[in-house]
């Protein structure tokens, strides 16, 4: 039976005058990849930088491996041994690969104090990163930008992965790279949270699915059960994606 | 893809400016005599401007009040070089450093305490509030040089160069002050020191990455703030050191000279690209040369000048010349 990594609780939260958030509740199981789907403007972003504390959540709590973390800062958050790949991907265009992925790493002073093994691991999964390891990283292909970013977010190993729309803007084949990349994480035991407007892409990786719109969650349930019914596919992703 | 991708284009600027008013100036010695007074000039200001523009680059913080860490570094100096004038009226080097080496680490350790008070009370209550920055700030200066004048009284303080750093070596015809070559030297040793620790450290790297995007930063685990607040101490305690060798480079020293060296700063940062110490340099010495050049061709232009190099520089590269990624 899979537990809950991460539980949000009628999270509600504002952008100055904006209330985007309209009491979310949403549930990532352990171990497993949970999809949150839903239309642009639903608040999925929103609920992740919310989850990272980026944006505070006005209310509501946010429960992470039985810790409130509902007040705590961004780098507290992030020392909870969760990484985040924003929509942006929030690469260093001015740093090489190289230092963005040293940066990650917050156990290592220099590049020799790396995981070695776990950075081959690494470059199997991604080999642009090995590539072009001291290329400056605003030079890379959006692809390959994308590759970075979720290289750079398991340098180190984490215990919930969460990302940002990572196929948008992707050719077919980095698609199917990322997926691999995601079923093998899965397989470490990394729970991955992550935000997709491409149902094809969740369908493939998606143990769990939430959909929000208006900034509430209006369905939440096994993937497995969305990909199987027609109908509830089209009252939700024709309402939400 | 090339490995590395420097643009050189900025930095030819700097021999360009200096090859360009040659025939104008048209003395070989005249002309190698301004040039190593504007170098000299420039990275004084670099010196100044380089914790300034990371301090920015970093935090978004535009503070007006850098200037009070040069005045008080130079009074600092006043009295600690006053206090060893045996060593320092000496006319042997070794003596003169043996002064002037302790004035600029106590201006620097006065100015970086008074640095974290300043950020603490007064930058960080108006963090991301640009205009009660500009405000806060330069009341913040307006107090520390009132404050100054407590300590130091009102009038102008003769700050004299020790016995050996006076007078000039003869280059051909060419008469170059003892002083300027120290200060280039001290200005290119704490550039040096600036580029290895930005470039070979994880410190460095850090605020490389913040100053292209703080919020990532933070993602990956790193308390900005703090990172901030020790670039803010360190780029205080630069400042002080900036305004031993200006206080030094004219000879004396007012408790508003911060707040004139002030404007040059904020053109040397905007010319280089807010946040960027590369850019800083370069700035630095396009302002020091731009104004012993027009200094000498055109004394009454002489203000104006580095207002239109900054103007000019803008309308080639609107984001400075090394603008930042990301920002």
């Amino acid at each position: 039976m899979t537990t809950a990594l991460l539980t949000l609780s009628g999270v509600h939260t504002h952008i100055g005058a904006y209330h985007i958030l309209h009491g979310v509740d949403l549930v990532v199981p352990r171990g497993e990849v949970t999809l949150l789907l839903g239309r642009n403007g639903a608040g999925k972003s929103t609920t992740l930088r919310t989850i990272m504390g980026l944006w505070r959540a006005s209310r509501g709590s946010l429960t992470f491996d039985g810790r409130d973390i509902t007040a705590l800062t961004t780098p507290e958050i992030a020392e909870c041994n969760i990484a985040y790949v924003p929509e942006n991907m929030g690469i260093f265009a001015d740093l090489t690969v190289r230092e963005n992925m040293l940066l990650a790493a917050r156990g290592a002073a220099s590049e020799k104090q790396m995981d070695q093994e776990r950075l081959q691991w690494i470059f199997g999964l991604f080999p642009p990163v090995q590539k072009f390891w001291n290329h400056p990283a605003g030079k890379l292909s959006g692809g390959q930008k994308q590759m970075l970013a979720v290289a750079r977010a398991i340098v180190e190993p984490r215990t919930l992965l969460i990302v940002d729309e990572p196929s948008k803007g992707l050719a077919p084949s980095i698609i199917n790279n990322m997926i691999d990349a995601f079923a093998q994480l899965k397989k470490t035991g990394v729970t991955i949270l992550l935000v997709e407007q491409n149902f094809s892409f969740a369908q493939k990786l998606g143990d769990t699915v939430a959909v929000m719109d208006h900034g509430v969650v209006v369905h939440s349930g096994s993937m497995q059960a969305l990909s199987q019914d027609a109908g509830l596919q089209k009252s939700l992703l024709g309402l939400a994606i | 893809m090339k490995n590395m991708d420097f643009d050189w284009k900025p930095v030819a600027l700097v021999p360009l400016l200096a090859l360009l008013v040659f025939p104008l100036i048209g003395s070989g010695s005249t002309w190698l005599t301004l040039t190593v007074a504007g170098l000299a000039m420039g990275l004084i200001i670099f010196v100044i401007a380089s914790g300034l523009t990371l301090v920015f680059g970093l935090m978004d913080v535009l503070n007006f009040g850098h200037g009070l860490f040069i005045a008080l570094g130079a009074f600092v100096a006043t009295t600690v070089l006053g206090s060893m004038s045996d060593w320092t009226q000496s006319d042997e080097l070794w003596r003169n450093m043996v002064a002037v080496l302790p004035a600029m680490l106590v201006a620097m350790l006065v100015a970086g305490a008074v640095g974290l008070a300043f950020e603490r009370f007064i930058v960080k209550p108006v963090y991301g509030q640009h205009l009660k920055q500009i405000l806060i700030t330069m009341g913040g200066m307006i107090i520390g040089e009132e404050l100054i004048k407590v300590v130091w009284g009102p009038q102008q303080i003769a700050l004299p160069l020790p016995e050996a750093m006076r007078g000039v070596i003869l280059i051909g015809d060419a008469a170059i002050e003892k002083y300027r070559i120290i200060a280039v030297i001290v200005g290119l040793l704490v550039f040096g020191a600036l580029v290895w620790t930005l470039n070979k450290t994880k410190i460095g790297l850090l605020i490389r990455a913040g100053v292209q995007d703080r919020e990532m930063v933070e993602s990956l685990g790193y308390r900005i703030r703090r990172l901030f607040i020790g670039v803010f101490v360190m780029g205080s305690a630069l400042a002080g050191l900036g305004g031993v060798m200006w206080g030094l480079y004219q000879q004396s020293v007012t408790p508003q000279m911060g707040a004139q060296v002030n404007v040059l700063i904020f053109i040397v940062i905007i010319i280089g690209g807010l946040g960027s110490t590369a850019g800083a340099l370069i700035g630095a010495l396009l302002v020091g040369l731009m104004a012993n050049y027009t200094g000498y061709l055109a004394p009454k232009v002489a203000l104006f000048s580095n207002i239109a190099l900054m103007a000019g520089i803008l309308l080639w590269r609107p984001q400075g010349v090394y603008p930042v990624a990301n920002r």
